[in-house]
Parts: C-alpha cells; structure tokens; sequence
C-alpha cells in the first residue's frame, strides 16, 4: 500500500490538533487550566492570609474541611461584584447543607486593599468573617498564589484590573483540585460535598 | 541575496512588534501573524519554490493555520519563549511559503474554495470575537478581543474586494507581492 502524502499531511495535522486541544476540550488557556488541574491537583502554597478583621488565617484547609477561594480586587467595578453576589448565595446554601468549608475572596491587589477596604466590600456582600472572609496575602506571596492557580491579571483602562474571575476548590488534602465558573453555584456546591 | 531583502525586513519587522503585539490582540492577530505570513509567501516567491506536492503543502498550511487560530496558542506565545520561537518559523514556513510554493498549482475551484473558507471563518471569528460572552484569551482585555472582532469583519471586507474586483474588472490585479515571475522554479522535495 503506498502512503498517499496528502492523507498522511491531514492526519498528522489532526493529530497535533487533538493533542494541543487536549482532545477538543480546550481551545482556551482557561479551559486548559480547569482540565489540568481536575486531572492533577496541585499542592497550594502554605501561605497566612490576613483577613477584614485582621486576623492571620491559614489558606489551607483545616481539620478536614474544604476551602473554596475567588480572586479579587475591592475598587472592582463590575465582575467581582457580581461574583460576590453569587459567591454570598453559594455560601447560603452551603451552611444550609452543614458543609465543612471555609470561603476567602482573596485580593490580589494588596497595596490597596487594607484591611478597612476588604472589610467595606465585605460587609457589603455580607461576608460574616466565620464562613466566608476576605483576605489579603503578603505581597510577596502573591506571585506564588496567581500562578499556582492560573489566576492572569492585567491593567485595565480605568487603573483596575481584568482577571479570569472563577472559584477555585481546595480539597481537604491542601491540593487545589477544581475550577467552577463564578455563578456555578449548584456544582460547586455538589463538589464541596463530594469532598468533605 | 537582494531579492530576499524585502520579505526579511518584514520577518523583522514582525520581530520589532513583539512588545506591541503583547498588549494588543489586534497588533498581534492582524498584523504580526499576517506580516510574518506574507514575508514566508514573498520569501518563497523570491526564491521561485514550487513543490511537487502542492495538496500536502496546502494541507500543511490549513493544519498550521489551525492550530494558531487557537486562542491557547496566542496565550502560550506570550507566556513561553519556545511557543514564541515557534511561531516566528512556523507561520512563515508552514504557512506562507507552503501557500506559496502551491497556490499556482492548485485547481482554480480548489482556490476558490479555500477563499471562500477563509471568508466565512474570519465572518465566524468576527461574530466569536464580538459577542462571545467570556474572555477568549487570558493575556488580553474584553474590550480588545471585541476590538479584535470587529477587526476579523474589516480583514474579511477587505478581501472580498480585494478577490471580487478582478471578477469585475475582468483584470487581475497586479501587486508586487504577486506579480514576481514565476518563470523558473526550484524543486522542493
């Protein structure tokens, strides 16, 4: 049988776009990031936060629970507030449910973000500072943190920032192991349950 | 040397907008992508390169256009250095001097047909890029990805006109890219 170059050019071109699309699942470095991580959860950085009530809180989980994070910053205009929206009805549904799970909206911008600032946004959200805090890590830390959960920030216009807004879970183990769209509600409810 | 002068310049100038074209998605897709395109095609034509495998050649050229459509390889090529590497040589070579070293040799109806493809996919990626509800690429902001949408739709009315205005002018329109002889050629294998 005599290989007819054109196929063998189709299929190899195939080839290497099934393989760089992790099989037609991900055509984005977001849908890539949510693939790769439910396939290899990562170990998170042992890092202290210091939250709105300017306490020192470990990011990692505690004593079995899970730890569920979105990134923030609180002069956000439009994408994080709308995300607190639904992380505040998440988090409802999770005390209702009796989940062990611990909730922190991180700032990434912790020049700005002081503790009056985070508790201003939080109040506002109705973050109680038990279940759900906000928290800001060293500066230091940050770098660690955003690359550890893929989390791209860059300026915007209007001396804010973009993000790819999403919630990140932390299994009970310390391994960030899922990503869920913001207004997810239901199916980051069900893995927090799945998990703890 | 000299006839290779032109389409080099282009590669580097291509070069030059790297600090540009990470800051704008429209620098970057429409003009650092094509300008590296074209300097492959102008560089293969200066050179006279036929290949006696025009359809493979073709194929090669879709496979790669393909994969840097893809929004992870624009993220990837401003992230990794070697991603970045990659596509200063593959969109020249796999997709402008393959295109190049084909194009006269493909069936009219197959040429035709694959501009009619590129038409309808700018169309799509000009609607994708304006109303899709998340941001595409993780390096760039919404405002510019719908910048880069409607830029898709301008790309795609230029060529329209630029490949219906032969059809009605009955003359071929003749730019120095394209009009280099193409007399003699160098067999590829």
């Amino acid at each position: 049988m005599r290989w007819s170059p054109p196929l063998v050019a189709a299929a190899l071109g195939a080839a290497v776009f099934w393989q760089v699309t992790d099989g037609l699942r991900a055509i984005t470095t977001e849908g890539a990031r949510r693939l790769a991580v439910a396939e290899a959860p990562l170990p998170v950085p042992v890092v202290m936060l210091e939250t709105m009530d300017t306490k020192q809180v470990p990011l990692t989980p505690q004593d079995g629970e899970v730890v569920l994070v979105e990134f923030i910053f609180t002069t956000c205009p439009v994408i994080c507030q709308v995300a607190a929206i639904d992380f505040a009805a998440l988090r409802d549904r999770l005390v209702a449910e009796g989940a062990q799970v611990r909730m922190i909206s991180v700032s990434f911008d912790p020049e700005r973000d002081d503790p009056e600032a985070m508790l201003a946004y939080g109040e506002g959200h109705g973050a109680d500072g038990k279940v759900w805090t906000v928290a800001r890590p060293a500066p230091a830390d940050l770098p660690a943190l955003l690359d550890t959960f893929g989390v791209t920030v860059i300026p915007d216009e209007w001396e804010g920032f973009e993000h790819n807004a999403a919630i990140h879970l932390i299994d009970p183990t310390g391994h960030f192991s899922a990503v869920f769209d913001t207004d997810a509600i239901g199916e980051a409810a069900e893995a927090v349950a799945e998990r703890s | 040397m000299n006839r290779l002068a032109p389409p080099l310049s282009l590669l580097a100038f291509a070069v030059l907008l790297r600090g540009a074209a990470a800051s704008d998605p429209v620098v970057h897709v429409l003009v650092q992508l094509p300008l590296l395109a074209v300097a492959g095609w102008w560089g293969a034509r200066a050179l006279e390169l036929k290949t006696p495998a025009p359809l493979t050649a073709l194929i090669v050229a879709i496979s790669a256009t393909a994969f840097w459509m893809l929004p992870r390889s624009i993220d990837a090529a401003l992230e990794t250095p070697w991603v970045d590497l990659a596509k200063f040589i593959s969109i020249p070579a796999l997709i402008g001097a393959s295109l190049a070293a084909a194009w006269g040799q493909l069936h009219p109806i197959l040429r035709g047909f694959v501009k009619a493809q590129s038409l309808s996919m700018l169309g799509v990626l000009g609607f994708l890029y304006t109303h899709a509800p998340v941001r595409i690429c993780n390096s760039y902001l919404v405002s510019d990805q719908e910048r880069l949408g409607l830029g898709f739709l301008y790309l795609c009315a230029a060529l329209v006109v630029l490949w219906t205005l032969p059809v009605l002018t009955g003359r071929p329109l003749s730019l120095p890219v394209i009009s280099i002889s193409q007399k003699k050629s160098v067999r590829l294998v």
